[in-house]
């Protein structure tokens, strides 16, 4: 982690969203700012409480142990710590330590007079946990439609939520999103394989251009979306999925009680071929 | 820069897109819901329910009054009656109170062939020359086996009537085997109909007949196999998990319910850690097999051939014909405590205490 020589003369001051000259300053490689310090605070807590929590459950098989929601009859009120309370202070400290990360993306972009793609990438992210943990549960009216905190329990809460609509790969939102990871899957994999093979020809053969790699899917497809294009696609397909993602699942309950085929009753109901 | 017919262009399909998206919000639903929790904390079971459509459930699944309780002592209606088959055990009074029910839960209109001429040949009640008399008799029995033998799935809210027929001589929701549409279904239509959305199974593209395997017939219900790979002649296919899921759809849609009404879905087929729901419904599973092998189907040639579906079999019952799409039918009301001519005989009574309640729907307005 040493910090290379010409690192410095980008260690600016200013540009800060909060606090001033504050915690305007280096530790080692890392840049500290008001937001890294409630970033630590927040991790520190919360990770601490993960393990108390943990510590008062029944196991400490690291599969097993589980964090989980109050019940639905506390509705949207604070549970006692045993009976859902550690899950709610602990969805409280990840909240805080992931909006207070992308602010602090926020604050070395600024400083760097660089755009804010990163920290919006990453807040799409958190958009997700915060749709699933906070925005649903407040509107189906209770902190217990949330998902537990536990690496088998957050799985099993992800398969019965799928059958409380008897056939979750019918919620359109779902087909949307689980074809745009595809999709990203499929660009990041052709555009991998597009730089590495340009840049590693066989031995002795100089490395390849820009322009060779748009030759290649122009001879291939006729069109080549470029080098700064394909960034583009790569960042739309990639916050789409995450974006569809928190739609469908924010749909399912609110917006939609029964089972998702029966939703698709409408297009069955299309007059031009209604009665076939 | 872009020309103006491609920003033309952009501007249509940006308002056509738009245009479909409003139209599309109109299909869902919306807050507030109502959950019902049906597991422990966090796992995610239990039942979501849009309380506008369980008011109108509600408006639609009543129980009729019921008209004062009838004096079980006097004469029996065998000695007073003649050929009296199945209710001659009954009072005078008791008799003519669950006929006159019976007139009004399935012949209440006032035509000439409703009535009491539903069933009964105008001044000659004794008379066996009405094919309904044969079958209501039959109807009876099978009524007072529902509310004795199959009490472990019909519980304290016990079988009326009422319960199937909700004032009309053939109840609103039965099945009959189907014939093949014409065309096929189209390309993509896979055995049993499959690719063809059935509203029996809830608009899914799922084999379109769950009924007659499982609930005419008594295949197995199973599809997860003991074996690491497949046996020759395994009925634990995918082929047979899609008519199972296609059964399991019809159960959530008739009672109203979610898989994990009766399933945890971390492992379906575990007994240990599915809600006790599950019990009630595997009773019920064979409680339906009994109804439409023992007293529906064998009613076959008493039928007149519009009284039978397309293929000659008979109407029979499934999981929707009692419940019409709630939990419990008419939300748990518990009906047959007003009507003990519905009971068996005294003697024929199995003597055993009343399951307990189990409430796991949505609270009533």
């Amino acid at each position: 982690m040493a910090v290379l020589t010409f690192e410095k003369k980008y260690r600016v001051r200013g540009g800060t969203l909060f606090g001033g000259d504050l915690f305007d300053f280096w530790v080692g490689p890392f840049y500290v700012g008001f937001f890294g310090v409630t970033t630590l605070f927040f991790s520190v807590v919360g990770t601490a409480l993960i393990i108390i929590a943990a510590a008062q459950g029944d196991t400490f098989n690291i599969w097993r142990i589980n964090i989980a929601p109050p019940d639905l009859s506390y509705g949207l009120a604070l549970a006692p710590m045993r009976e859902g309370g550690y899950w709610q202070v602990i969805t409280i400290c990840a909240l805080g330590a992931f909006i207070s990360w992308a602010l602090r993306q926020m604050e070395i972009a600024r400083k760097l007079g660089m755009g804010l793609h990163i920290p919006f990438a990453y807040l799409t992210a958190v958009f997700a946990f915060f749709t699933l943990n906070v925005i649903r549960p407040v509107l189906m009216g209770a902190w217990g439609h949330g998902f537990p905190y536990g690496i088998f329990s957050h799985l099993d809460w992800v398969s019965n939520v799928g059958y409380q609509y008897l056939h979750f790969h019918y919620n359109p939102a779902h087909m949307i999103a689980v074809s745009l990871f595809f999709a990203t899957t499929f660009a990041l994999s052709l555009h991998a394989s597009l730089v590495l093979s340009a840049i590693n020809p066989k031995k002795g053969l100089p490395v390849a251009t820009a322009e060779a790699e748009n030759t290649f899917y122009r001879d291939l497809i006729g069109y080549s979306i470029g080098t700064l294009g394909i960034h583009r696609l790569g960042l739309f397909l990639a916050l789409s999925a995450g974006i569809w993602s928190a739609i469908c699942i924010v749909i399912s309950g609110p917006f939609w009680t029964r089972g998702w085929p029966e939703w698709w009753n409408w297009w069955l109901q299309i007059p031009i071929w209604r009665g076939l | 820069m872009r020309d103006n017919t491609t920003n033309n262009t952009l501007l249509a399909l940006g308002g056509v897109g738009a245009l479909i998206g409003i139209g599309l919000l109109f299909t869902f639903e919306r807050p507030p819901i109502e959950t019902v929790q049906g597991g422990f904390r966090g796992t995610s079971m239990g039942q979501v329910y849009n309380p506008r459509t369980v008011n109108r459930l509600a408006a639609v699944n009543q129980v009729p009054p019921a008209p004062e309780p009838a004096d079980p002592g006097g004469e029996r209606a065998r000695d007073v009656f003649q050929n009296v088959q199945v209710l001659g055990h009954l009072s005078v009074e008791q008799f003519n109170r669950i006929m006159q029910v019976m007139t009004e839960w399935i012949y209440p209109r006032e035509n000439i062939a409703d009535g009491c001429n539903g069933c009964h040949v105008p001044g000659n009640f004794a008379a066996e020359d009405i094919y309904t008399k044969h079958v209501a008799r039959r109807m009876l029995q099978m009524t007072m086996a529902l509310n004795s033998t199959w009490q472990v799935h019909t519980q304290e809210v016990g079988v009326t009537c009422w319960t199937c027929h909700r004032g009309q001589a053939v109840p609103a929701y039965v099945w009959s085997q189907q014939p093949v549409s014409s065309n096929g279904g189209g390309f993509a239509t896979g055995p049993g109909e499959q690719n063809r959305p059935g509203r029996q199974v809830g608009l899914a593209s799922l084999p379109n007949d769950p009924f007659t395997p499982y609930l005419w017939r008594a295949e197995e219900i199973r599809m997860q196999g003991r074996d690491q790979h497949p046996r020759p002649n395994s009925r634990q296919s995918i082929q047979q998990t899609e008519w199972n899921y296609a059964l399991m759809m019809h159960m959530s849609t008739a009672l109203g319910v979610n898989c994990t009404f009766c399933h945890n879905s971390r492992a379906f087929s575990s007994w240990e850690e599915s809600p006790p729901q599950r019990l009630t419904a595997w009773h019920g599973i064979r409680m339906v097999r009994d109804i439409n092998n023992t007293y529906i189907e064998p009613l076959r040639e008493r039928f007149p051939p519009h009284r039978l579906g397309p293929l000659g079999d008979t109407l029979k019952v499934n999981c929707a014909t009692c419940h019409q799409g709630v939990y419990q039918p008419m939300f748990g009301a518990p009906m047959i405590r007003d009507y003990p001519e519905l009971l068996p005989p005294p003697e024929q009574r199995r003597a055993e205490a009343p399951a307990p309640g189990w409430v796991a729907g949505p609270r009533l307005p």
